[in-house]
């Protein structure tokens, strides 16, 4: 079990406990809390709605082209964006990763 | 006078969910039409990923969705669905004599005792940059849609965006316009090589202006259009643009749009059903596929596919009153088509 905190767009902070050997994704577990994020697409990198900054220095997965180029094409896009359907939560070492969610865009 | 469509089943969607209610609804003899705001059938699966192999389809160890779309539309050729694509449906209402009128934003109508809601995650409209006036120049110089290249002849011409439309169109543009501009947030472009390459040739040879690593952030007109656009650069700051018409080029998304004012019970952007049937709380109206919740729902395309199963099997009580259905298996009646519908 790892924590991870979540700041909210009402600049909330939650601390969220997610299990690493349930396949989760970041986008996910924010659903399971319930946290403002949709989640559209699924986790396939093709909406952006669960767009956040990272605020910590871990080491996460690198970004996929279909991440990539999903960002290209989403707005307040800034250097430690990331879409937090494609951070995989299956590592000890993401313990105390703290994410911001990014402002919703249309 | 626009044109009227009658049917017996109104499918609002034309994903593999709305395709197969066209094969479940054939077999019981009920006429389907589809209503798309894509120009193409097939939803997200032709429109987002196509090449992307699926391997939850029972009897497919691995289909790409694009051929599961084909073979969906093969699949219910026998009984010759209707199609209105490209056209968004906005207005649902109930008619005098039961049926339902859904009217597209094209003007379009249909009319049907039974509608199935199968709009996956809603209908795909352009993702508009969050830029706070940008509702005041909406086709007063703001397009999200090249819809007429020669709206732009010898017009200045704003565009932004990194992926292959936003290249397509300043090398088709280019030629149009009086003077293009390409603005993009960042250096890479994401596009095909080969738009990519002539995209920095037009540049090179002063034909368009390319601006990198910028942003608008802002719009300045008068209240009949647009005059011109606030960058805002990484490194050399703000300045402002002359423009005729921007042109914000940055893919589409999916959003519930209608669906959501036409008195059906909605729960986080999802259309709520009783699962005996998949019907709504509105009598004659169906919600099948990603678009409606229930306890235990699974956004999966199988689901869906049964889903659409047992609402055509209500909808035969609306379509068809006091007739009664007996039960069969296609391999015991084979598939027997429908007509070529009349056309009004």
């Amino acid at each position: 079990m790892i924590h991870i905190t979540l700041i909210d767009r009402e600049n909330q902070e939650h601390i969220l406990e997610a299990p690493t050997d349930m396949g989760l994704n970041l986008m996910e577990l924010c659903k399971a809390y319930e946290l403002p994020v949709k989640g559209t697409c699924g986790g396939m990198a093709l909406c952006a709605s669960c767009h956040m900054y990272v605020l910590s220095d871990h080491a996460l997965p690198e970004q996929s082209d279909d991440e990539m180029a999903m960002l290209d094409s989403a707005f307040f896009v800034e250097p430690n964006s990331r879409l937090g359907c494609q951070i995989k939560l299956n590592n000890d070492h993401l313990d105390g990763l703290k994410v911001q969610l990014a402002p919703e865009s249309e | 006078m626009s044109k009227i469509v009658e049917t017996d089943i109104i499918i609002i969607g034309a994903g593999p969910v709305a395709l197969f209610a066209v094969f479940e609804a054939g077999l019981l003899k009920m006429r389907c039409h589809l209503i798309d705001s894509l120009p193409q059938p097939g939803g997200q699966l032709t429109e987002i990923y196509p090449k992307k192999p699926i391997y939850d389809i029972p009897g497919y160890p691995s289909v790409l969705a694009g051929d599961l779309v084909q073979n969906l539309l093969k699949q219910i050729e026998p009984f010759q669905p209707g199609f209105t694509l490209g056209e968004r449906a906005e207005v649902l209402e109930k008619q005098d004599d039961g049926r339902y009128s859904v009217v597209t934003d094209h003007g379009t109508v249909h009319l049907a005792p039974v509608v199935f809601v199968a709009g996956g995650l809603g209908s795909f409209e352009p993702r508009k940059p969050p830029i706070e006036n940008i509702g005041n120049f909406e086709y007063r110089g703001v397009d999200y849609f090249v819809r007429n290249p020669e709206d732009y002849r010898n017009k200045k011409v704003v565009i932004a965006g990194g992926g292959d439309s936003a290249l397509d169109w300043t090398i088709f543009l280019a030629d149009v316009a009086s003077e293009l501009t390409l603005i993009h947030r960042r250096t890479e472009f994401r596009g095909a090589l080969d738009s990519v390459e002539k995209v920095m040739d037009l540049a090179e040879r002063g034909k368009i202006k390319l601006i990198t690593n910028a942003q608008v952030t802002g719009l300045f007109g008068t209240e009949e259009h647009l005059k011109g656009l606030n960058i805002a650069h990484d490194t050399a700051g703000e300045f402002n643009c002359d423009t005729d018409f921007f042109i914000p080029l940055f893919g589409l998304t999916p959003k519930l749009g209608p669906i959501g004012e036409w008195g059906l019970e909605i729960d986080k952007g999802a259309v709520v059903v009783n699962t005996e049937d998949y019907r709504t709380n509105l009598p004659g109206i169906f919600a099948v596929g990603d678009i409606n919740t229930y306890p235990g729902k699974l956004k999966l395309i199988l689901c869906g596919f049964h889903e659409a199963t047992l609402a055509c099997q209500s909808a035969f009580k609306f379509v068809s009153p006091g007739k009664k259905l007996s039960f069969k298996y296609t391999t015991v009646t084979g598939i027997e088509g429908l007509p070529q519908p009349e056309t009004a």
